[in-house]
């Protein structure tokens, strides 16, 4: 799997840093750490109890999309917890879609026929993409329901084809939670799985699990050896890393990245322009980022 | 798992041609050496002044050192693409930047195909190739690139290339037009007269619009015009035997999916890295 190279760190610094190249890619904590599921792998625990991240209004919306026009931000994300309790989930999606792209990461649970022809109208509205990522975590409610709760399953498939019938094609995301999911083979049936259930174009993105939250919990903590501690990154390395080309808003403030919002040394100040700087690569989930290259972004 | 690709450091180095009137500008010509004979007929009956190639000349179509001897024959100003960075340094893949596994075994099967066909002499050439091109327009700056001026293989859709980024990167690199390719799928923005973004599209597979005719890019400036400055863009589709690069695809054992692509219009492979808004314009 990994084909990262051990370099070892300059002198005098512990820890590699990853530069901000440049901030294509602006994230929205917009529903917090609140969400209608408790999933077991959530890097963040979020859960219908989890206040650490409150929602972000429109207005605090707004006023983060005013500087990054300045910057010239070249896309934007949403995600939480589940974005559709956001109660003014459409007028945000609405106005990010007049300044950019859109990708919105949702469990899907909240998205009926009503909900999908708003999104539909939204996207036809835009020039600009608007793309719906639906997370599920297995095959069947066997495989997925231990990790995002009883009944979820169907409903999440519910979600989907409602989506669906609204012609609109998710991209639906799968952790490693899901057994063999990683694989090949895992990766073909996951596709096929997905035109079972009516996506005749499936979008299929699996991502590794960030042993940190709740995961921690249900799987393992990293263990020690696991960190870029001594190691150096290369320019090219670093550019792979999400964080180098991105920042994260939540109502605490501006963060590195949408996984370390739970770290207040990964806050970086109060508006964009106090974290256009670099950022030390001193947490144990940015070594899953190294070496798997893994990206948040679609 | 998606692994975003090594991005390639910037070591090319720019040419600056002068001033021009009318300019065509050739996409990605992925080895179609039909269309590319026709395209620069049609540009010449059109009187331009000048014609660049803007990269990835190899890739998808049959015997990749024809549309080479074209090039070199008509000396043509160009610039490298991933493909050309990719040949000349020997690399292992085509640097497309692709993130899907499907999307990255139809590329590897086509540099494959494409680097053991290509001539060493030819692979020096690109090698030799500027990375950047300048030259004025109608007294606007033009900025010519493969994917965009910061990166060789970064792809600029039209439905994820928003206004704000398209001044970013005028201000970054002090033009008031960028000229591009990578994507296949030629659009443009002008954010205010004689200022934004083209992309050429590309000559050597169609725009996956259900058409089997290709595209080439003619910028001019814009003679009658209330405002200065005014730069005119037009894409011209270029018709070419498209049935005969599809036999020349075949005898080569050139996979079926990308001859469907030849003789239907629709894209049928690269289709994971296309932006929502362009994947529902397809058929796949």
């Amino acid at each position: 799997m990994s084909d990262a190279v051990h370099r070892p760190a300059e002198p005098g610094r512990e820890y590699p840093i990853s530069p901000l190249f440049a901030l294509d890619t602006l994230w929205f904590q917009v529903a917090g750490t609140l969400c209608n599921l408790q999933c077991t792998h959530c890097f963040i625990s979020s859960s219908p109890t989890n206040h650490s991240h409150e929602m972000l209004t429109l207005e605090a919306v707004k006023r983060h999309l005013a500087e990054a026009e300045a910057l010239g931000v070249k896309e934007y994300y949403f995600t939480g917890g589940e974005p559709f309790l956001n109660p003014e989930i459409f007028e945000i999606i609405e106005a990010t879609l007049k300044q950019g792209p859109v990708s919105i990461l949702t469990n899907g649970l909240l998205i009926r026929p009503d909900a999908a022809a708003s999104i539909r109208q939204l996207s036809d509205a835009s020039e600009y993409s608007l793309d719906i990522r639906v997370s599920i975590d297995g095959y069947d409610p066997r495989t997925n329901d231990p990790i995002r709760g009883p009944g979820t399953f169907h409903r999440i498939l519910t979600g989907i084809g409602n989506l669906a019938a609204a012609g609109l094609n998710p991209v639906i995301t799968v952790t490693e939670a899901c057994e063999g999911a990683g694989s090949q083979e895992g990766r073909l049936r996951f596709l096929e799985f997905l035109r079972s259930v009516g996506l005749t174009r499936p979008r299929l993105k699996v991502l590794p699990l960030l042993r940190i939250g709740a995961e921690a919990e249900r799987s393992r903590a990293y263990e020690s050896w696991e960190t870029l501690r001594g190691r150096h990154l290369t320019p090219e390395e670093a550019g792979i890393l999400q964080c180098s080309s991105c920042r994260m808003v939540t109502s605490q403030g501006i963060f590195v990245c949408p996984i370390l919002i739970d770290y207040p040394d990964a806050r970086m100040g109060e508006t964009l322009g106090d974290a256009l700087g670099p950022f030390e690569l001193r947490h144990q989930a940015c070594f899953t980022c190294h070496v798997t290259g893994f990206s948040c972004r679609t | 798992m998606s692994r975003d690709r090594v991005q390639l450091p910037d070591v090319t180095p720019t040419v600056d041609l002068g001033s021009f009137d009318r300019v065509a500008f050739f996409g990605g010509i992925y080895s179609n050496h039909l269309a590319l004979g026709e395209a620069l007929k049609l540009a010449r009956s059109r009187k331009v002044d000048a014609i660049v190639a803007l990269g990835d000349f190899g890739a998808f179509g049959p015997h990749p050192d024809r549309t080479i001897e074209i090039l070199r024959e008509a000396s043509l100003p160009a610039i490298q693409g991933n493909y050309e960075q990719a040949l000349s340094t020997g690399a292992e893949d085509c640097l497309c930047g692709y993130t899907d596994p499907r999307d990255n075994y139809y590329a590897q099967l086509s540099y494959d195909y494409t680097r053991t066909r290509t001539s060493a002499e030819h692979k020096a050439w690109m090698g030799n190739l500027p990375g950047h091109i300048r030259m004025t327009v109608g007294g606007r700056k033009l900025l010519l690139c493969h994917g965009s001026p910061r990166k060789v293989n970064e792809f600029l859709w039209r439905s994820m290339t928003p206004d704000p980024f398209i001044r970013k990167l005028l201000r970054d690199h002090e033009a008031d037009v960028i000229v591009c390719t990578h994507t296949g799928l030629h659009w443009k923005r002008l954010i205010e007269p004689g200022r934004g973004i083209v992309n050429a599209g590309a000559l050597g597979r169609p725009a996956n619009d259900g058409q089997t005719h290709v595209w080439f890019t003619i910028v001019e400036e814009q003679e009658i015009s209330p405002v200065p400055g005014e730069i005119q863009v037009e894409f011209v589709p270029v018709p070419y035997d498209h049935e005969r690069l599809a036999r020349e695809m075949a005898e080569e054992s050139l996979p079926p999916e990308f001859i469907e692509t030849i003789r239907t219009g629709w894209w049928t492979t690269c289709l994971e890295i296309l932006p929502a808004k362009e994947r529902a314009l397809g058929k796949h």
